[in-house]
């Protein structure tokens, strides 16, 4: 029932918003992702580690059709829903920062999202599972294209166009699927979508092989794994910040999650005859990102191929499919929303301030913004994977996990955090140190506000850093499982 | 039956309450009419089959779910008829009492059981849409659709007519059962050629009427030249009753396995020209109206993989499919146009571009808007998403899955120009004067909008509801 609550309570706030205009949307709708988030740290503290699928639900939802509206969450359901529950108000009060025309609806849009994202963790029918996962596209596609900059229309059709198309692909997959299950638990239907009738099924090799790329198209879209990532750098950069961070932070962590959740156990033949390729083609993305992100000129679209290489790393750990590369993926998930929302708010804050994204234009941020140049340092050292911090406890098994699977490929991806290191340490260089600029002359700290919303993320930089065990528990019965169901067969 | 009854009396009614001076009560009486009609109609719900005038027509669960259809989108239509309240120039009563006598031909297609009662139904709607298409009578435009439907029309229910005469020959009887039993028990094998050429001409017959692919061409013109009020009316109740006509005629006279070699492979194949036309149709489209025109031509070759997806019964997957998707699908687009509809009264232009800026003006029809286009599109919150569900699926199930993904692949191409009004809506400043000022809307039609928004997300949220009924 909590699993519900989680679901119904920001699509219901999204809607009350209605009555709230302008500025006076803000108290309501930051209060609304609070209680989500107090649900959420409930949820966590009564979870039991030691037993999977909690806070279950089910409600026939098309009879007829066998359809069911299953949803609970395991371990790796929980950190994802605690991760959308933590980052949604930090959004909201980066909002806060731009004054966007008619910002009740940009909230309400924000909430409605988070319906989306949280019912994408928690569904446990595949229908569903698509359904919500379409439930949080549209409101991202409107928060990008009507909030968005100059070339709005065009980048975030073609956003629409990509993820769509990837997602009906995964629609076809599951219709197959569908109709090679059993009669639904009622006898009302003579098929059924669940989660567990689709683990069961024992579908021969050479109908995964193809069955695969049917479902992985839309999580590779969503990701985005090298080579269907050409909508992302434009999406990140023209999208407002805020929503640039809901694409980054949360939406991406949809394709990963559904690859450990939905595709991994599913068609496990499949992913052992293209796990190779989907290695390599990872693997492709992550020394590509890097090499781009060290050419870009604009703040927002380094980090935009720094995340493209960053989320390489996580699919290869997750396809090379070993308990620590699972489990590296799972925190690391945790690590890079942290980490990235905090990046694209200080571009953001930076952007503000100087109204420029421009490397060159920028620099000697230092002396007039003392608390943003440590802020953006820890942040950064983060990202980078330095110890201590938390991407240093999410690479560090993910390398592991593809050491483990492949030594020469774990060594070709082990590049990632020298890469990882020079484009970020040479951005700080010249955004923070060296002399003024005309854009740069005036500049000022950041505000007790914005410390504020900076203060929960680094707490978290250094708390999955030094104890990473409290995450990787929550998801360790999960991970297991998971596994079990790909090498049961 | 009931409905047939009260519609026909009370649209008279309705045509003498015209001759008062004021036009006033037109608007109320008509909705209270079609209200009346629409809980009727629900009251022979479950009754079982009931026969009437000598088994000519028959009133089952189907033809009472398809009457719901039609009489609803009629009964939501009606509020986008307000500017026509105050227009010296429109006779306002013969308008309503077509539009409803039309509803009588709709039922008499969904309930026939005699191809003569067939006959009568799409002519009692089709010359009722003749007469409107043409009712903006200064409008050269309104005059040339009127024209071309007319003449286009009269053509087919010739060949549909002489279809029949075939049929009849072959078989001797008009009696769709009776048919089938002698489809499947032939007296004279050498009439079999006669009864399949007859059969392929009501084909066509009913091709036309559901402007489906290649018998598709009068679509665009007569849409775009037809009043909008009357465009919606004629894309939503003339196709929902067409379809549910032709697999009334399928399952009940055609079901033979002899049969259905002959009119399977026919159907698919129209089937896909009319998604390949319609789609491609509509990308290459500057009005929105015109677009909205071949999106109808696509979603008929949607609704065609429905029958094409036949099971024999009116009942089960393709029924239930057809069903749902003609609800969703005549909401969307009752909504799309009655937007269309407003904006066009006030900006006197129908292309893309005249919507521009109207999510600033007019955030509610903005709004309702982007529903009506995401539910035409099939993407899921929207009804359309899970009318497109249940016909793939039941296509899937017989075994259609390259039909399916031809299908799959057109709805992907469909999301290009679903997406411009919603573009030009929200990422587009208003380009001039008429586009800065916002559109009068009244309550009433706000309400209308409104409500059909909220059963658009409603069918797309909760689709148990009605899906799986039949």
């Amino acid at each position: 029932m909590l699993t519900v609550l989680l679901l119904l309570w920001p699509v219901a706030a999204a809607l009350l918003l209605h009555f709230f205009k302008g500025r006076a949307a803000r108290v309501p709708a930051l209060g609304a992702a609070l209680v989500e988030l107090v649900l959420a740290a409930y949820a966590a503290f009564t979870f039991n580690a030691n037993h999977t699928g909690q806070f279950s639900y089910n409600l026939n939802w098309i009879p007829s059709a066998g359809i069911q509206f299953a949803v609970g969450m395991d371990g790796l359901s929980l950190l994802l829903v605690l991760l959308t529950a933590f980052l949604v108000p930090i959004i909201l009060l980066a909002a806060f920062r731009r004054n966007f025309e008619n910002e009740g609806v940009f909230y309400a849009l924000v909430l409605f999202m988070q319906t989306g994202l949280i019912g994408v963790f928690t569904a446990q029918d595949a229908f569903l599972f698509y359904f919500m996962w379409e439930v949080a596209l549209i409101p991202i596609y409107f928060l990008a294209g009507v909030w968005g900059g100059v070339n709005r229309a065009k980048v975030t059709f073609k956003f629409f166009l990509y993820t769509i198309v990837g997602s009906l692909f995964m629609l076809a997959g599951f219709v197959y699927l569908y109709f090679q299950t059993g009669a639904s638990a009622d006898g009302l239907a003579a098929h059924n979508s669940s989660l567990a009738s689709f683990y069961s099924l024992n579908l021969p090799a050479a109908t995964q092989m193809w069955l695969f790329w049917l479902i992985f198209a839309a999580f590779a879209v969503k990701m985005p794994i090298f080579p269907f990532h050409t909508w992302q750098p434009d999406t990140y950069t023209e999208a407002p910040a805020p929503a640039t961070m809901l694409l980054s932070g949360i939406m991406l962590k949809m394709g990963i999650y559904g690859c450990m959740r939905w595709l991994l156990p599913v068609v496990p033949l499949g992913v052992d005859y293209w796990q190779n390729l989907v290695l390599i083609l990872a693997i492709i993305g992550i020394i590509y990102g890097a090499i781009i992100a060290i050419r870009q000129q604009d703040v927002k679209r380094l980090i935009a191929y720094s995340s493209l290489s960053h989320v390489g790393l996580m699919i290869a750990g997750v396809f090379s499919l070993t308990q620590i590369g699972l489990q590296g993926a799972s925190i690391q998930m945790l690590a890079h929303g942290v980490n990235v929302v905090g990046m694209f708010f200080i571009a953001d804050a930076i952007e503000r301030r100087t109204g420029t994204r421009n490397i060159a234009d920028l620099g000697g941020l230092t002396r007039q913004a003392p608390v943003l140049t440590v802020c953006f340092l820890v942040l950064l050292l983060g990202t980078v994977a330095l110890p201590l911090t938390n991407g240093f406890v999410g690479e560090f098994l993910l390398l592991e996990g593809v050491f483990e699977y492949n030594a020469w490929m774990g060594a070709v991806a082990g590049v990632t955090i020298i890469l990882g290191a020079v484009y970020l340490l040479r951005m700080f260089q010249r955004v923070m140190l060296g002399p003024d600029s005309s854009f740069t002359a005036t500049f000022t700290d950041l505000t007790g506000a914005e410390l504020a919303l900076l203060v929960p993320l680094i707490v978290l930089v250094f708390w999955i850093g030094l104890f990473p065990g409290t995450f990787l528990h929550l998801s360790e019965g999960s991970v297991m499982n998971i596994l079990n169901e790909v090498v049961k067969r | 039956m009931h409905s047939i009854i009260l519609l026909s009396v009370l649209g008279l009614g309705n045509l003498f309450l015209g001759f008062r001076r004021s036009n006033r009560l037109l608007l109320p009486a008509a909705m209270l009419i079609l209200g009346l009609v629409l809980t009727v109609n629900f009251t022979d719900w479950n009754q079982g089959p009931q026969s009437f005038f000598n088994d000519m027509l028959v009133v089952d669960n189907f033809s009472v779910a398809f009457t719901g259809i039609v009489v609803l989108t009629a009964l939501v239509l009606l509020p986008f008829s307000q500017k026509y309240v105050h227009d010296g120039e429109a006779n306002l009563a013969e308008y309503y009492s077509l539009l409803i006598f039309s509803l009588v031909g709709a039922i008499m297609m969904v309930a026939y059981n005699h191809l003569l009662m067939l006959f009568l139904g799409v002519e009692t709607l089709s010359i009722a849409m003749y007469v409107l298409a043409g009712s903006d009578k200064r409008n050269l435009r309104s005059n040339e659709a009127a024209l071309k439907y007319f003449l286009m029309g009269s053509f087919t229910t010739g060949i549909l007519l002489f279809g029949m005469a075939l049929v009849y020959g072959a078989t001797g009887t008009f009696v769709l059962r009776d048919i089938s039993f002698a489809v499947q028990n032939p007296v004279n094998a050498s009439l079999t050629p006669m009864l399949y050429i007859g059969m392929l001409l009501m084909f066509i017959g009913m091709g036309f009427k559901v402007s489906a692919a290649p018998f598709h061409f009068w679509t665009p013109d007569v849409y775009e030249g037809t009043p909008t009020f009357f465009t919606a009316f004629m894309s939503t109740v003339v196709k929902a009753a067409g379809f549910a006509a032709f697999l009334k005629l399928l399952v009940q006279a055609f079901p033979a396995a002899s049969a259905q070699g002959v009119w399977l492979p026919t159907l698919t194949a129209m089937c896909v020209l009319t998604l390949l036309l319609g789609n491609v149709g509509a990308v290459t489209q500057t009005s929105a109206k015109r677009m909205l025109a071949y999106s109808s031509v696509s979603h008929a070759g949607y609704l065609l993989i429905g029958l094409v997806a036949f099971n024999g019964q009116l009942e089960g997957a393709s029924a239930n499919g057809l069903f749902f998707y003609s609800l969703a699908y005549s909401v969307a687009t009752v909504a799309s146009f009655g937007v269309l509809k407003l904006v066009a009264d006030a900006r006197a232009r129908e292309d893309y571009n005249g919507l521009n800026g109207l999510a600033k003006t007019n955030p509610l029809l903005a709004f309702v808007m982007t529903v009506a286009m995401l539910s035409l599109a099939g993407i899921p919150l929207t009804g359309g998403f899970f009318g497109k569900f249940f016909i793939f699926s039941a296509a899937v199930e017989n075994g259609y899955i390259g039909l399916v993904v031809f299908a799959v692949v057109m709805s992907m191409v469909s999301i290009y120009y679903y997406l411009r009004p919603i573009i030009a809506m929200y990422m587009r400043e208003a380009d001039d004067e008429t586009t800065a000022t916002p559109v009068p809307v009244t309550g009433f039609q706000s309400a209308a909008l409104l409500l059909l928004a909220l059963l658009t997300v409603a069918l797309g949220v909760l689709p148990g509801l009605v899906a799986g009924i039949l």
